[in-house]
């Protein structure tokens, strides 16, 4: 398994935010996440990517226990995440953004990654915005370049926080060809998603967060069909 | 006429001095935040550095600096790695608190070492010479070198911030730390280089600082207050500011000295209150910050 979480457990106080949370991903595999609001479910992604200390609880990746391990570290071992509002470094260039990812996540000199950055930015579609400054950039291009620079550090497994919400119809689809096409290069995907219909158009597995617990898991339009997960999808798009 | 002519040209080279004061500062608050209240007393530790490694081995000022920079990159590096990473956070008390009490501490460490007898830094005849300009106006070479540096230092620390992986690094951490750690990018190694230039800056400031003036170890905090004044006159994050509000500080003081010398200090404070009331930001601020 590339992503274990075993009896994960978070809490704030009296507050629980994860509670005996168990997860897999395997490697190339695309698993969707979806829970109400405050469902746990960024909460999840911040102790997988290390801004988090559980309270309880393991989390391994490639065979790796995680805990205690600083987030560039966990960068640089493969894990990439994307923030469900966009947060690029507004002062840097696009390109740039891309160039801090690639060198400091991969160890790389600026001559090895320019290349790579450079392809990344003509497959999200943000070439000819390279050498603006990122602050400058459309809610969509922001999205872009939040998943670009999650690419650039080389991730084996990419995190997805919320990344079609707030788009049109067709950017929604842009995007989810775009996801696509990331995976069949073999990165797996962890999305959280409130555009159900997005996220299944890509996923695997799709896993139900509710208050901290993961109520349901299986095949995506199985586990959608359950009159418990039913209630919670309704509430959703409501 | 000559006069006041003579007083902006010196006040430009003076300004030369304070923008090396200025830019150490400028550089950690621009990477990390941190508003250095001993960085006064750091460049007068640097000048006893100086002193002594040229002392000890026999050099000329400007050959022992180029031992002194590595030195004191390397302390700034630990400085910053030990100590004051750990004060850096959202709470803005903490890293104020342990640089005002390192301010003390440098300041007292310096009496008991070095007594409180002023020093100065010398270099022989280039200390006093100079280049007529004609029209009865002359520059000093230690000024002339001073404004030169400061402005070498500026397009270096330019270079390195927007030309550089490190320099990348640098804005990256500074526009938003964690999304800069989940790049990879590890902050307290990336402040400690950052302190670690700061403090190779702070060399070469007080180089001059020790050629231009005698130094005792309780003059720092007078040129933390120059060096803020710059900072903020330029404008917080820029470079190229902090060398203009060196400069608008130094004219502002010999003009000030050329009306009544008496009025030499006042006359860049109120420069400074001026630049305050006009333009709060300082005259060139980062687009947004």
């Amino acid at each position: 398994m590339l992503l274990e979480v075993a009896g994960l457990r978070k809490s704030f106080g009296s507050i629980v935010v994860a509670d005996d949370l168990d997860l897999v991903v395997a490697p190339g595999e695309a698993v969707g996440i979806i829970g109400p609001n405050g469902a746990g479910k960024t909460t999840l992604f911040n102790l997988i990517a290390g801004g988090l200390m559980p309270t309880a609880g393991a989390i391994r990746f490639d065979g790796r226990d995680l805990l205690g391990v600083a987030p560039p570290a966990r960068c640089r071992a493969g894990i990439g995440r994307t923030h469900q509002i966009p947060q690029p470094f507004e002062k840097l260039t696009v390109f740039e953004n891309l160039l801090v990812g690639a060198v400091y996540g991969r160890q790389k000199s600026e001559r090895e990654v320019a290349q790579s950055c450079g392809e990344i930015l003509e497959r999200l579609g943000l070439l000819r915005r390279a050498n603006v400054l990122a602050g400058s950039l459309t809610l969509l291009e922001r999205k872009r370049l939040e998943m670009a620079r999650a690419l650039a550090t080389t991730p084996r497994l990419l995190l997805l926080d919320e990344i079609a919400g707030g788009l049109t119809e067709g950017e929604c689809l842009e995007l989810v060809a775009t996801i696509r096409g990331i995976r069949q290069t073999g990165v797996a995907i962890l999305w959280i998603e409130h555009v159900v219909h997005a996220l299944l158009a890509v996923i695997d597995r799709l896993v139900v967060l509710n208050f901290g617990r993961k109520i349901a898991e299986g095949v995506p339009k199985e586990v959608m069909q359950r009159p418990d997960v039913h209630q919670i999808y309704i509430g959703i798009e409501a | 006429m000559t006069g006041w002519l003579d007083a902006l040209i010196q006040g430009v080279l003076l300004g030369g001095l304070y923008a090396l004061f200025a830019a150490g500062l400028s550089l950690m608050f621009g990477v990390m935040r941190l508003v250095n209240l001993a960085h006064g007393d750091l460049i007068v530790l640097a000048a006893f550095a100086i002193l002594v490694v040229a002392t000890k081995l026999g050099l000329d000022p400007f050959v022992a600096v180029l031992l002194a920079i590595p030195i004191l990159f390397v302390i700034g590096f630990a400085l910053q790695h030990v100590l004051l990473n750990r004060t850096l956070g959202r709470d803005l008390l903490p890293p104020l608190l342990v640089t005002f009490g390192l301010s003390i501490i440098i300041q007292n460490g310096l009496l008991q070492t070095f007594s409180a007898d002023s020093q100065r830094l010398r270099s022989g005849a280039i200390e006093t010479a100079s280049i007529p300009l004609g029209g009865g106006i002359a520059v000093g070479v230690v000024p002339l070198l001073t404004l030169l540096s400061a402005i070498a230092v500026i397009v270096l620390l330019n270079f390195i911030f927007y030309r550089t992986p490190i320099g990348r690094a640098f804005r990256a951490t500074s526009d938003d730390l964690e999304v800069a750690q989940l790049m990879g990018v590890d902050h307290r190694r990336i402040f400690a280089i950052a302190m670690g230039l700061a403090f190779a800056v702070i060399a070469i400031a007080a180089l001059y600082l020790g050629l231009r003036a005698n130094f005792d170890p309780t003059i720092g905090p007078a040129r933390l207050l120059y060096a803020f004044e710059a900072v903020i006159i330029g404008g917080l994050g820029s470079f190229w500011g902090t060398l203009a509000g060196g400069i608008v500080l130094g004219l502002a003081q010999t003009i000030g000295a050329r009306i009544d010398p008496e009025w030499q200090i006042l006359a860049g404070h109120l420069a400074f209150l001026a630049v305050l009331v006009v333009r709060p930001r300082g005259l060139f601020p980062r687009a947004q910050d």
